[in-house]
């Protein structure tokens, strides 16, 4: 099954936290009246200009192993070639909030409104990561188990990117090619890049939650100092209880 | 208080309209454009730069001081043409060939061009002969290079090879920055620098400006 799902700009507004840790300040910080004050206005010119929309299609194990072999330049061993086998869905996804607000990010910048600019970025940038959660939740995309479908079978869904755990870049192409997300207006140039620049791709992996566990000592996560899948496998623990 | 502290202080709180209104009254006062620029604009502007560095603010509190030492230096560029803008040094900045992200080659732009720096921006997607040419027409000290995608990164490589084969290592430097960037990727490639946010690279620019014959 495949779906184009389209959100108001208003469901694909990220929470104030999320956006604040993009410009720098610690989690849980209490930003100034002046930072908040930004934080609304970025929110209100995001509100006026995105277009959030996303292609979504169910793929069969078989399928996928295509799709993620891409043009074989995956590391020689990463965490998803183990993950995938074991899901019980496989979804591929690109989502974008539209032209509109990078346009409007340029137009702040070239009208030296830096302040404004860089936050509606980081707005326009958490909003992309709660499209993939609006997505792996289920109810929008439709093709995954919803969150309480996912619980009641103690699975979970998590997305994984191509440019990510070993998966290269260069997967955008075979992707691409199986998604067809020209529909959405979403295109990949040759570098792997998307555009619009606020888009996202990848793929949902739907299954019990402990196909998604595994250990960040691949030889490429020495190049990943944030080491996010930390944060998502601690996730996983603290959800059932977990020390 | 002097009038040229209250800028500086200003400006810290990123107050532009109060930026304004200091900087036209000291002018009224009679202060040099000169010392208004330095001892009230940069001044405040260093400040803001050590405690961004300090984790004591923040990115949107060094871009609306940037926009307010922006409203600063407008007010005292027409005074200061005469004799021209004092420049720290020229650089040309851009992101890489295949590469469109332009949000932290921005940022560096808007701190380069605060710590007194004349920036020659070439947007997104740029060549590398363009960035050497740029730099040699111009008489540019420094080359800025970004790029957020691992694919693009190899562009950075042909900048420097490009930079070399050209014999202009001696008086171009090359920086590079981005995500994917690193310190390791800056020595492998044989840039000169490597800048980790904007604040850090306008000081690794500030190191590598190279005193023009």
């Amino acid at each position: 099954m495949r779906r184009v799902v389209t959100w108001s700009a208003g469901a694909s507004a990220p929470a104030r936290s999320d956006v604040l840790i993009l410009q720098g300040l610690p989690p849980g910080a209490d930003p100034t009246p002046r930072i908040a004050a930004l934080y609304d206005s970025a929110l209100a010119v995001y509100r006026e200009t995105a277009e959030p929309r996303a292609v979504v299609a169910s793929i069969s194990p078989e399928a996928f192993r295509d799709v993620y072999h891409g043009d074989g330049r995956n590391a020689s061993r990463t965490p998803l070639e183990t993950i995938a086998p074991g899901a019980r869905q496989l979804a591929l996804f690109v989502a974008t909030i539209g032209e509109r607000v990078t346009h409007r990010i340029q137009d702040l910048f070239d009208g030296n409104m830096p302040a404004l600019a860089a936050m509606l970025d980081s707005v326009a940038s958490a909003a992309v990561d709660r499209l993939t959660s609006l997505l792996g939740s289920g109810v929008d995309s439709g093709v995954v188990a919803t969150n309480d479908e996912a619980r009641a079978e103690d699975w979970r869904t998590l997305a994984y990117s191509p440019g990510y755990c070993g998966w290269h870049v260069s997967g955008q192409r075979a992707l691409f090619a199986f998604l067809r997300p020209e529909e959405i207006g979403v295109t990949v140039r040759a570098s792997a890049l998307m555009e619009p620049l606020k888009s996202v791709s990848g793929v949902l992996v739907t299954g019990p939650r402990k196909i998604h566990r595994f250990a960040p000592a691949f030889p490429f996560c020495a190049d990943c100092p944030e080491r996010p899948c930390r944060e998502r496998i601690a996730a996983l623990s603290n959800a059932a209880g977990e020390t | 208080m002097s009038i040229l502290r209250e800028i500086a202080q200003s400006l810290e709180q990123g107050d532009e309209e109060g930026v304004g209104v200091l900087v036209r009254k000291a002018l009224d006062e009679r202060h040099a454009p000169l010392a208004i620029l330095h001892d009230g604009l940069m001044a405040g502007m260093d400040v803001v730069g050590l405690r961004f560095r300090d984790r004591d603010i923040f990115l949107p509190d060094v871009l609306m001081a940037a926009r307010a030492m922006q409203v600063g230096v407008d007010l005292l560029e027409p005074l200061l043409s005469r004799d021209g803008m004092p420049v720290a040094g020229r650089v040309v900045i851009g992101t890489v060939h295949g590469d469109m992200h332009d949000i932290g080659k921005n940022l560096v732009g808007i701190m380069l061009r605060c710590a007194g720096f004349d920036v020659i921006d070439l947007g997104t997607d740029v060549r590398p002969e363009r960035f050497v040419d740029a730099a040699q027409e111009q008489e540019a000290s420094v080359i800025g290079l970004s790029a957020l995608l691992t694919t693009t990164m190899p562009v950075m490589k042909e900048v420097v090879a490009l930079v070399r084969a050209r014999g202009l290592d001696a008086r171009v430097k090359v920086i590079v920055g981005g995500a994917p960037v690193s310190e390791a990727w800056a020595r492998e490639i044989g840039a000169d620098g490597y800048g980790y946010d904007a604040a850090n690279a306008v000081e690794r620019v500030r190191a590598l400006m190279v005193p023009r014959a």
